[in-house]
């Protein structure tokens, strides 16, 4: 900025007029999720549809494991909960409890996105890919899109980490993190959804 | 290396082909040596490619809808001649395989290339400026969704020139789409070409959401915003909810296709209807969504040239929001004969009978908003006069296709293409071509030449007419849809006629372009100096013409819905503020360019099965997206000296026009006498 900027910047201090950009932000976040929200709804539903077009292939009692997935379920809910946390410090301008917060999450996370991966891995060996039957199409992609987009939550959180790092708790870092936190909370949501509708009613 | 991209890819064996694929890239190499040669690459990559101004992403946003639009209608006319001709023992021109790529690109082009950058393109000139804004509310954003929707069109053009485009039409349906019937990259191209404009929409959407709901002046109640702004609400509401329907869609078409899933097969458990309900939960909001802005810029217009406030302003917003809640319940019309049973069928039929309910609210809102009115009929006004002619006669062909009865008979055939049309052409086309005359003074600092702008208007209409009204006799003498060749001669005088009536539409497509040579020859003399060209009643009106970056040196503060109009009643549109203060606009960006790049290397290498090309592309916008997402330093302040610079200049160029206004060298209205 030149010096005669400068000294009309404090020849008026905060006189110009510029929109309440974090707000907006986060409202278009919040529409974002929305979005987000209707294309996990079209995926559910064609869940609805194909879900017993097996097609000759297994179903879901033959291949879940509610034990496996409940212990999965409680990594990402956990991890919901220590982003939280991470949040709460934030508030507090507490940087390395923000760090811990955000390390612990993005550890569980990974157990999570890893135990998910490990379930995949399995059943595709078994010889039931997801271009075995309909039922499996709908499976795989429903819930690896839910695993596709922890696992951009979790690249994210990897961006966000270094940020606080390298920046400290700036506002524009503060305003990205809590965006971050909408994201895996509503990461958390849809995935109560799916351990309900796809793992707790395909083994009823 | 190169996946299944080789040189065989290239269609030598098609001269119609080859000889557009020339042509494009003659045309390409012209216009690259010119801007070489006046030196202007640096202008074009700081003004424009870069820039994250809104009203220049919409003139880019126009600009790549008319090239779109000359595609678009070249393949019109190709189909159109073809079928004048390939009666009989004739087999016309158009091979079958060529015949259905042209009809697939002429709707997927017309649709996502031609009308969603046009609409997006207006609103991005009008919006911000109506509710009296600086910018849009993510002006990087708005960058991103206009080169991933140029990028969207890129696919489709190189589509033309390496490999093919998709031959099942432009819905798409499965099973048809499916690798095992559609082996080639045509579906590939279509597939991807819409989802990456899909996303770029998407975008929009939730931007200009956020725009008008939170960056509205002060004063400007929901209820006082003008008309453009509440359809383009609408539409924007409508886009966020419709688009990830067609995103699911096409990527479930994309895991069948690249992974063998079985979502639409035949075989293993797969559901064809599936595709068809997804794609129509999007594909009929997709309808008003491009519709609904056209309905915004006909009420606009309506108001400005009628000299009165637009009538019945609050039953208009409601109409519009009605149909924005209908426009998602009667998706299965475009699928009636697919068994669905008669209880369903009926539901939907009433549904969409009651869509025309809102609609006529809103043709006799324009009449009577001209109803003892001191019409001006400038060429904005002239379309809208044919398109509420038009349009009603489409809509009772609608209504008439919402009986399930009629529909049994009537599907699938050239009455349903006659239809689509009839609502499209004057619904979407003539408004924004409208929008497009009525805003280009604003955008660009001069007024369009009127005479040619009223002969390409003559050449449409009456070339819409002879082209579409054969079809509606057609579809009831039992014609389908998409033949490339037919035995029944009684059909061939009809469509010689329609055919005609094309080349008509192309006089039309040529008069606006010698329209806009003649009017940039003679800018000197239709230039708009006050920025207010047509005594306008909104916002926009009341920024200089081209507006500065900032657009509102002072946030201007609304009573009524007329707020333009209201000021200059109070006399207060052009008082000068007495002191400026300081304002932050948003830095250039090349990133929404890298961004459009990516995606383009993402989707061709996708296409062509060059994996560690998608997976680049893919990357490429990972890490773009991370640095933009990095970036605090984004903004810059121009400073008070420097606003109170540029607005005294404009209030001395104000200043001399109204002298020369009132000295009476220019008529207090430009266009009182037309």
């Amino acid at each position: 900025m030149t010096t005669g900027a400068l000294t009309i910047d404090s020849a008026h201090p905060h006189e110009f007029e510029h929109p309440d950009t974090v707000g907006n932000k986060t409202f278009g976040f919040w529409l974002y999720l929305m979005t987000d929200l209707v294309l996990f709804s079209a995926i559910f539903a064609t869940f609805g549809v194909l879900n017993h077009s097996y097609a000759g292939g297994p179903m879901g009692k033959d291949l879940f494991d509610l034990p496996y997935t409940f212990g999965e379920t409680l990594f990402l809910l956990f991890s919901s909960a220590t982003c939280g946390l991470a949040v709460l410090a934030m508030h507090h301008e507490r940087k390395g409890l923000v760090l811990l917060g955000l390390a612990v999450t993005f550890l569980l996370g990974l157990g999570f996105l890893s135990m998910e991966i490990h379930e995949f891995h399995q059943m595709i060996l078994e010889g039931h890919g997801p271009d075995r039957s309909g039922f499996l199409s709908a499976f795989f992609t429903l819930v690896g899109t839910h695993g596709t987009h922890v696992t951009f939550g979790l690249i994210w959180m990897g961006v966000i980490m270094g940020q606080i790092v390298t920046r400290g708790l700036a506002t524009s870092v503060q305003s990205r993190l809590m965006r971050l936190s909408m994201f895996w909370h509503f990461l958390d949501i849809v995935w109560i959804g799916i351990f309900t509708f796809v793992y707790l009613m395909g083994v009823m | 290396m190169f996946g299944r991209l080789s040189f065989s890819a290239i269609p030598y064996e098609n001269p119609v082909t080859i000889g557009a694929v020339a042509g494009a890239m003659v045309l390409g190499v012209v216009i690259l040596a010119l801007i070489t040669y006046y030196r202007k690459w640096t202008y074009l990559w700081t003004e424009w490619l870069t820039s994250l101004d809104h009203k220049r992403i919409g003139v880019m946003y126009i600009i790549l809808a008319l090239i779109m639009l000359l595609r678009g209608f070249s393949d019109a006319i190709m189909m159109r001649s073809q079928q004048a001709l390939a009666a009989g023992t004739s087999q016309g021109y158009l091979p079958p395989g060529h015949f259905d790529q042209v009809f697939s690109a002429h709707g997927s082009i017309m649709i996502i290339f031609m009308a969603m950058p046009f609409l997006v393109g207006l609103m991005n000139i009008a919006v911000p400026q109506q509710i009296g804004a600086r910018d849009v509310a993510f002006p990087f954003m708005n960058s991103v969704s206009f080169w991933l929707t140029a990028t969207g069109a890129l696919l489709v053009m190189v589509s033309l020139g390496l490999g093919e485009f998709s031959k099942a039409g432009w819905s798409g349906y499965a099973p048809l789409t499916e690798r095992q019937y559609s082996p080639g990259t045509g579906v590939d191209y279509w597939m991807w070409a819409f989802q990456i404009a899909g996303a770029g929409s998407l975008m929009s959407g939730i931007n200009f959401l956020v725009t008008i709901l939170k960056m509205r002046a002060p004063g400007m109640t929901l209820m006082r915003m003008p008309m453009f702004v509440w359809t383009t609400f609408v539409t924007n509401v409508l886009m966020i909810f419709a688009f990830p329907v067609l995103t699911v869609a096409l990527a479930l078409l994309a895991l069948d296709r690249y992974l063998g899933m079985h979502f639409f097969t035949n075989e293993l458990g797969g559901n064809m209807m599936m595709y068809v309900n997804l794609f129509w939960i999007w594909g009929h909001p997709e309808v008003y969504i491009v519709i609904l802005p056209a309905f915004g810029i006909f009420s606009e217009v309506v108001a400005t040239f009628s000299g009165k406030r637009l009538f019945g302003y609050t039953s208009l917003v409601y109409a519009t929001v009605a149909i924005m809640v209908l426009s998602f319940s009667v998706w299965v019309h475009h699928f009636f004969t697919m068994g669905a049973g008669p209880n369903v069928n009926t539901f939907f039929g009433i549904t969409t009978m009651m869509i025309a309910v809102p609609t006529g609210v809103k043709t006799f809102n324009w009449l009577f908003t001209m109803y003892r009115g001191r019409i001006r009929f400038t060429t904005p006004m002239y379309w809208t006069l044919a398109f509420i002619v038009t349009f009603v006669i489409g809509g009772m062909a609608g209504v008439l296709l919402s009986i399930p009865p009629a529909d049994y008979v009537l599907h699938n055939s050239l009455f349903l293409i006659a239809h689509f049309h009839n609502m499209l052409i004057p619904g979407a086309l003539f408004g924004f071509l409208a929008g497009y005359a009525y805003w280009f003074p604003k955008a660009v600092g001069f007024r369009l030449n009127e005479t040619w702008g009223k002969r390409a208007f003559w050449a449409w209409v009456v070339g819409f007419y002879l082209a579409f009204v054969p079809l509606y006799v057609l579809g009831f003498m039992g014609m389908p849809r998409r033949m490339q060749h037919y035995a029944n001669l009684a059909w061939q005088p009809y469509l010689v006629v329609a055919a005609m009536g094309a080349a008509v539409i192309m006089l039309g497509i040529l008069f606006q372009m010698i329209q806009l040579f003649v009017s940039i020859r003679e800018r000197d003399a239709n230039r708009d100096l006050t920025g207010d060209p047509w005594d306008g009643h909104t916002l926009e009106w009341a920024t200089s013409s081209p507006p500065a970056v900032y657009n509102f040196a002072k946030i201007p503060v609304v009573h009524d819905i007329d707020a333009f109009r209201d000021m200059k009643e109070k006399g207060v549109a052009y008082r000068q503020p007495d002191q400026y203060r300081d304002i932050e606009m948003p830095k250039n960006s090349a990133k929404g360019l890298f961004i459009g790049a990516f995606a383009f290397l993402f989707g061709f290498g996708l296409v062509w099965y060059i994996w560690w090309l998608a997976i680049l592309g893919a990357l490429g916008m990972l890490l773009t997206v991370i640095a933009r997402g990095s970036d605090d330093d984004t903004d810059y302040i121009i400073p008070a000296a420097e606003v109170e610079r540029i607005e005294n200049q404009r209030y001395r160029q104000l200043s001399a026009a109204m002298d020369r206004r009132a000295e009476g060298q220019i008529a207090p209205e430009p266009l009182a006498q037309v």
